[in-house]
């Protein structure tokens, strides 16, 4: 019978994906990295442009109580203050208004920490865990320009909004109703999606690395060669997958507050309520402070899909909304 | 009449843009982590059943449609004007020949069809997927030839031209698949 089958697989699935969850932690283990558990409900969020958090309030939505977090970053940086040298986490992160074949609500996120690290130390780590839980070939390394100038043929960090919006209109893009057609980085982000990712990590997994400054609000800038400005994030593709984002860290007290007003204030322009600033661990970073890091998220039910050959993380999730 | 934002944007909505009204058959949600959302709805045009792709960004809203579908009788057809009655209040639709469409091909009498409404206008019919239809006129059957890739036209009594095996007769009764147009076999009466 087709249904015992399809249980079969079901099943044969979470097992597949629960030896990933063992590999995981062993990997994390061997390189001394010490596994925690942070608060998933908390007063404070990072608040983030496109990110909607879940407000929790009491049953009869009199008192709101506080936030789903969207991801472990806060508290896990406060741990990082603390003096915790190499830390990681597999929780449960929440982002309203998320569902696809890639998204849910209700995820799980694998992020980690190492202090001392930059950018090409944090990408090196990826890559390993990439090789050692989910079995894959070491990853090609791309820069977000690279990126640009292969699959779509434009300067992505000089081009202005006209130059973007004619690729986008070469490439035969639909252009979204109600895009913000003066803000670079939705043209950006517009070609990233429909033209860049799906191209990405077809044979093996693709590190894409120097995002432009504007789209790392949490990542050291720093100037390359060329002059450019870029943020010092790293993204994971694999099969056209986002799997993982990362970033050296900012350690800047003073800038991160002024990096999420402005998001504040995009937010409000935007008609979404400002959040609430991540108080506690902006007082952290001002004293004893952040030290040097690089910490990187990774959507686990994606990796699982992946290596299980679905192509809907619902397949390899118990239930989903 | 309310509307719809972003994040309730799903397979079978049923929305107007420009006053005309469309059925959501497919939403594809896609999302740089950190990037803005895109909604890529695929859409289609309840009036003219053509499909079109839509992208939307998050937080556009779209006006719903007051689309309803139900099941309901042909009554009977007056010139260009075809009257339909829905099966549980008995109100009466009249629908023009235009948006019957080829649906007239296999309308009989007293036949339940499928009857999709938009602001108390009836826009579009389905008959069922398989319906009886009984031959006015063909050319004499070919005595022996069973063959059923052999065709000929015949007329049937709805006055549709459809496509038979060679052996059918006049007073034949066909069943036939509304969905193609095409011949499926012979009933035995009108009511098999």
């Amino acid at each position: 019978m087709s249904g015992d089958a399809d249980l079969r697989l079901r099943h044969e699935r979470l097992r597949r994906r629960a030896e990933m969850l063992t590999r995981l932690r062993g990997f994390f283990a061997e390189r001394g990295f010490l596994e925690v558990e942070t608060p998933t409900l908390d007063a404070e969020i990072i608040p983030e442009l496109h990110i909607e958090p879940f407000a929790v309030s009491d049953a009869s939505k009199n008192q709101a109580f506080g936030f789903l977090q969207a991801s472990p970053e806060l508290h896990m940086k406060r741990l990082l203050c603390e003096g915790l040298p190499a830390i990681f986490q597999v929780t449960r992160s929440y982002r309203y208004g998320e569902r696809g074949a890639i998204h849910n609500p209700e995820f799980t996120m694998v992020e980690w920490y190492r202090t001392g690290d930059g950018m090409t130390a944090g990408i090196n780590l990826l890559d390993e865990l990439c090789q050692a839980v989910a079995g894959a070939v070491a990853a090609t390394r791309t820069s977000y320009a690279e990126a640009f100038r292969t699959h779509v043929a434009v300067d992505a960090h000089r081009a202005t909004c006209e130059e973007l919006a004619a690729a986008v209109k070469r490439l035969n893009v639909a252009v979204p109703e109600g895009i913000h057609a003066d803000d670079r980085d939705e043209w950006l982000n517009l070609l990233l999606a429909a033209v860049v990712e799906p191209r990405l990590g077809a044979d093996r997994p693709e590190i894409l690395y120097d995002y432009p400054a504007t789209q790392s609000a949490l990542a050291v800038t720093a100037t390359r060669a060329d002059g450019t400005l870029v943020g010092e994030r790293f993204e994971l593709y694999w099969h056209g997958v986002e799997l993982a984002n990362g970033y050296h860290e900012l350690t800047d007290a003073a800038a991160l507050r002024t990096r999420l007003e402005k998001v504040n204030r995009q937010r409000t322009a935007d008609n979404r309520p400002a959040l609430p600033l991540p108080e506690r661990l902006l007082a952290a970073m001002a004293n004893p402070g952040l030290p040097p890091c690089s910490g990187c998220a990774l959507g686990f039910d994606r990796l699982a899909m992946l290596a299980c050959g679905a192509t809907t993380i619902d397949e390899v999730m118990t239930f989903n909304w | 009449m309310g509307t719809y934002s972003t994040s309730d944007f799903r397979k079978g909505l049923k929305v107007q843009i420009d006053g005309i009204p469309y059925l959501m058959i497919e939403m594809n949600f896609r999302k740089p982590g950190k990037g803005n959302a895109l909604y890529e709805c695929k859409l289609r045009n309840l009036l003219r059943g053509t499909v079109t792709d839509k992208t939307y960004r998050a937080g556009q809203t779209l006006e719903s449609a007051d689309v309803s579908e139900f099941n309901a009788q042909f009554l009977y057809r007056q010139g260009e004007e075809f009257v339909f009655m829905k099966n549980d209040d008995y109100e009466q639709y009249e629908m023009a020949a235009e948006s019957v469409g080829d649906a007239w091909k296999f309308l009989k009498d007293n036949m339940d069809c499928q009857l999709v409404v938009y602001n108390d206008t009836a826009i579009a019919v389905t008959p069922p997927n398989h319906v009886v239809l009984k031959v006015e006129y063909c050319e004499p059957g070919a005595k022996g030839n069973t063959a059923t890739n052999v065709t000929k036209p015949c007329k049937m009594e709805t006055g549709a031209e459809i496509l038979a095996p060679a052996f059918v007769n006049i007073g034949d009764f066909l069943r036939i698949d509304t969905r193609t147009g095409e011949y499926i076999e012979r009933a035995k009466d009108a009511n098999s």
